[in-house]
C-alpha cells in the first residue's frame, strides 16, 4: 500500500523535473541501450553463424596447396590463396589422386569421405526454346557426402563415371522443371549444354533437390526461372580439357567421433611428407569448427568490449542517479522536515526516496530497452541475421535497472532520513 | 496533559560558549487548555514548543504527555507521538506544493497506516470543517494564505492528536485572515475539546485564548488565566 503511495510522489517529482530527470537517466538509457543491442545481435549472429557452419559441415577439413611462408591472403578464406597462387604451381607441386588414395588408405578409420571439385564454367542447357541456367562443376563420387546434396531421382556421380570419363551428369530439379517439366523421367534423358559457342551433350543420372538457403542474393536478383543451379559431371571429364590434372585443394569429411584438432595435425603431417623437398609449395589444412571458433571468440571479444563500455555507462548512470538524488534531497529539506513533524518515520522517508531513484533508473531502463531492441534489430537486419530476443535478457535488465536505482539511491535515501527534524524545518 | 519538569535547552556553539535557550521550564497543561504562549523574538518559544512536539529533545529535564515520559523515546517512538498525538501548524504552512488539499490533508494518516477510504473521508470532513470543503482538489499554489493555513489545519486535526501546536499560525497573514484562522482555532477548541498551544507575537491573538505564558530568556516569566473575549 505505502508502495504505491511513493509510486505516485516519485512520478510526480519525475513530472516536475522532466529535463533533469531525462539527462539523469541518459546514462542508464545508453548503458542498457547497448546491453540489449549487443546480447540481440550477438545472439542472431551466433545461431545464424551455426546454423549456416552446420550447412557446410563442421567435421569438414579443407586441404589447400599454398605459397611456403606466405601470409598472404586471409587464411580463413581459402579461394585467396588458391587465387593468388594456382597461376604459378605446376601440376607437380599439387596434390594428386595418388596421395589422397594413399591418405584415405592410412586414415580409413577417420576418413567418412573426400570431396574434389573442378569447375568447367556456366552457360546454358537448352532444348529448342527451353532453357535452364547452370554453373558445370566436375566432381568426384565424395562429393555428395560431404556436400550434403539431396537426391531426389537416380545416383549420384561414381566411380565407373569417373574412371571412364562418361558424359553423365547430375542435375537439379529446377532443371529438369525447365527442361522436362513434371510429365517426363528425366533420367536417362539426354541434354545439350552450350557454352561460349560449344555445344555437350551428357546424360542425366540423377535428379537432386536445389536448396535456395544460402543463395539469398541470387534469389532475389533473377527470377525464379533464370535461377542458376549447379551441374555435376565426372571431375575426370573436367579435367580432360585441362593442363592441369592434380588438385590445387580438396575437403576431407571425418567421421563424426574424430577428434578436430588430432585431426587437422595428422593432415598435415601426412602431407607435409610430399612437401619436405618443395622449395616454394606446402599444404595447408583448415577446420571448419575452428574456424566456428575462431569466429565466435571474435565475437565475443567485441561483445565483451562493448559489454564493459555499457558497464561503464551503467555506472557513470548510477552515479548521476545518487547525483540527482542528494539534489533533490537538499531542495527538499524542508519538506522532508515537515513529512517527519507529520509523523514520518525514518524508513518512510528513506523508502519515499529509493522508490525515485528506482523509479527514475527503471524509466531510464525500460527506454534503453526500447532503443536496444531498435537497435539490435537494426544490427542484425544490417548483418544479414534474424533479430532474435530473449525474455530473460529483457527481464533482467528490467531488473538490472530498478537494482541499480535502488544501490545508487540508498545512500542520499539514507541521508534524507536520517536528517534531523527541527533542522529540516529550519533550513532556508 | 502536558507536564514539563526543570526542562533545559543548551546549545553548544563551541565550548566554553554555550547558549542556554531554555532554563528551567515548569509547566503543565491540562487536556483542553486554549494557551497562549508570548514572548520577545529569541526568547526560546519555538524552542520549548519543538520540545513539546517531540521534534527536539531538551538538554535535560523531563517532559510527558498524558504521563508517559517522552524525553526519554527513540526516534521512531518520537515519530510516533508527533503522528498520533500532536498536530502541528506553522507559520510558513509547509504544505507539499505538489499535492492537492486533500492529499495534503491525507499526509499524516498515511504514515499513522489509516486505510485509502478512512483517509479520503476523513481529509474531506476536515476540509469541510475548516471551510474548505470547495476546494479539495486545489494545489497550495492556487490557494490564499488563509486558505493554506485552513488546509494545514486541517492536516493538524486529521489523525485526532489531543494537542495542536501552532507557531505563530497568523504571523504569515494580515489581521483580517489572521483573524478568520483564529476562529477556526477557537471552533476547534470548543468542538473538538483539544488541547491547544499558540505562539503568537500579537497580544490580539493571545487576548483570544484562556491563558497567557509569557517567555523571557528561557525563563517563564508570568503565567496568566485570561477571559478569552467574545
Ligand atoms: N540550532 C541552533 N543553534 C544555536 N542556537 C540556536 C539554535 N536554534 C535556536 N537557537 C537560539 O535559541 C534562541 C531561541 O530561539 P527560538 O527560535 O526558540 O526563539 P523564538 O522565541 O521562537 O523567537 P521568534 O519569536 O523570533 O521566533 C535564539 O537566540 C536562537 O538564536
Ligand atoms: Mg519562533
Amino acid at each position: 500500500m505505502f508502495f504505491k503511495e511513493n509510486l505516485v510522489l516519485a512520478l510526480e517529482s519525475l513530472r516536475s523535473n522532466k529535463m533533469r530527470a531525462f539527462l539523469t537517466m541518459l546514462g542508464i538509457i545508453i548503458g542498457i541501450a547497448s546491453v540489449i543491442a549487443i546480447i540481440s545481435v550477438g545472439d542472431s549472429l551466433s545461431s545464424s553463424i551455426t546454423t549456416e557452419m552446420q550447412g557446410i559441415g563442421t567435421n569438414n577439413f579443407r586441404i589447400n596447396v599454398r605459397e611456403k611462408d606466405s601470409n598472404v591472403g586471409n587464411p580463413r578464406d581459402p579461394r585467396a590463396n588458391i587465387m593468388g597462387s594456382s597461376a604459378s604451381a605446376e601440376d607437380e607441386d599439387l596434390i594428386t589422386p595418388e596421395m589422397l588414395e594413399a591418405f584415405q588408405e592410412q586414415f580409413k578409420d577417420q576418413v567418412a569421405a573426400i570431396s574434389l571439385t573442378e569447375s568447367v564454367g556456366s552457360g546454358q542447357v537448352k532444348d529448342e526454346r527451353l532453357y535452364a541456367n547452370v554453373a558445370v562443376s566436375g566432381v568426384n563420387p565424395g562429393y555428395l557426402q560431404v556436400n550434403n546434396v539431396e537426391l531426389l531421382s537416380g545416383r549420384f556421380i561414381n566411380d565407373r563415371d569417373t574412371a571412364g570419363r562418361k558424359s553423365v551428369a547430375v542435375v537439379s530439379d529446377k532443371l529438369v522443371n525447365n527442361i522436362f517439366g513434371k510429365s517426363v523421367n528425366p533420367i536417362g534423358q539426354e541434354i545439350k549444354f552450350y557454352e561460349a559457342g560449344e555445344i555437350k551433350t551428357y546424360i542425366i543420372v540423377g535428379v537432386y533437390k536445389h536448396s535456395e538457403s544460402a543463395m539469398f542474393i541470387g534469389a532475389s536478383s533473377s527470377s525464379e526461372k533464370d535461377t542458376q543451379t549447379s551441374m555435376y559431371i565426372p571431375i575426370t571429364l573436367a579435367k580432360q580439357s585441362k593442363t592441369i590434372k592434380n588438385y590445387s585443394n580438396a575437403t576431407i569429411m571425418s567421421n563424426t567421433n574424430v577428434d578436430a584438432d588430432q585431426f587437422t595435425k595428422d593432415i598435415k603431417e601426412f602431407f607435409a611428407k610430399y612437401y619436405e623437398k618443395n622449395p616454394k609449395w606446402e599444404v595447408s589444412t583448415i577446420n571448419m569448427a575452428s574456424q566456428i571458433e575462431m569466429a565466435s571468440s571474435m565475437l565475443s571479444t567485441i561483445s565483451l568490449a562493448i559489454a564493459i563500455i555499457a558497464a561503464i555507462s551503467l555506472l557513470v548512470g548510477g552515479i548521476g542517479v545518487m547525483n540527482i538524488m542528494l539534489v533533490s534531497v537538499t531542495e527538499r529539506t524542508r519538506e522532508i522536515g515537515t513529512r517527519k513533524a507529520l509523523g514520518a518515520k525514518n524508513f518512510h522517508i528513506r523508502m519515499q526516496f529509493i522508490t525515485e531513484a528506482m523509479i527514475i533508473a527503471l524509466v531510464g531502463g525500460l527506454i534503453g530497452l526500447v532503443l536496444g531492441l531498435l537497435l539490435g534489430m537494426l544490427g542484425s537486419k544490417l548483418l544479414g541475421a534474424a533479430p532474435s530476443f530473449s525474455i530473460p535478457t529483457i527481464l533482467l535488465t528490467v531488473t538490472f535497472s530498478m537494482a541499480i536505482g535502488v544501490f545508487f539511491g540508498y545512500y542520499p535515501a539514507n541521508k534524507a532520513a536520517q536528517l534531523d527534524p527541527i533542522d529540516a524545518l529550519r533550513y532556508e | 496533559m502536558i507536564e514539563v519538569k526543570s526542562l533545559e535547552k543548551k546549545y553548544f556553539i563551541g565550548t566554553p560558549n554555550e547558549l542556554l535557550v531554555l532554563d528551567n521550564v515548569n509547566l503543565k497543561i491540562e487536556d483542553g487548555e486554549f494557551v497562549a504562549l508570548v514572548g520577545a523574538s529569541g526568547s526560546g518559544k519555538s524552542t520549548f514548543m519543538n520540545i513539546v512536539g517531540a521534534l527536539d529533545r531538551p538538554t535535560s529535564g523531563e517532559y510527558a504527555i498524558d504521563g508517559v515520559p517522552v524525553h526519554s523515546m527513540t526516534q521512531n517512538e518520537l515519530s510516533d507521538i508527533r503522528g498520533k498525538k500532536i498536530g502541528f501548524v506553522f507559520q510558513s504552512f509547509n504544505l507539499m506544493g505538489r499535492s492537492n488539499a486533500l492529499k495534503n490533508v491525507e499526509l499524516p494518516m498515511l504514515y499513522a497506516g489509516v486505510s485509502l477510504k478512512e483517509r479520503a473521508r476523513r481529509a474531506k470532513e476536515l476540509l469541510e470543517l475548516v471551510g474548505m470543503g470547495d476546494r479539495i482538489h486545489h494545489l497550495p499554489n492556487e490557494l490564499s494564505g488563509g486558505q493554506k493555513q485552513r488546509v494545514a489545519i486541517a492536516r493538524s486535526l486529521v489523525n485526532d492528536p489531543s494537542i495542536i501546536l501552532a507557531d505563530e499560525p497568523t504571523g504569515a497573514l494580515d489581521s483580517k485572515t489572521g483573524d478568520m484562522v483564529m476562529d477556526i482555532f477557537k471552533k476547534v477548541h470548543k468542538e473538538k475539546k483539544k488541547t491547544i498551544l499558540v505562539i503568537t507575537h500579537s497580544m490580539e491573538v493571545a487576548q483570544m485564548t484562556q491563558r497567557i505564558i509569557t517567555i523571557r530568556d528561557g525563563r517563564i516569566l508570568s503565567d496568566v488565566p485570561n477571559t478569552p473575549m467574545a
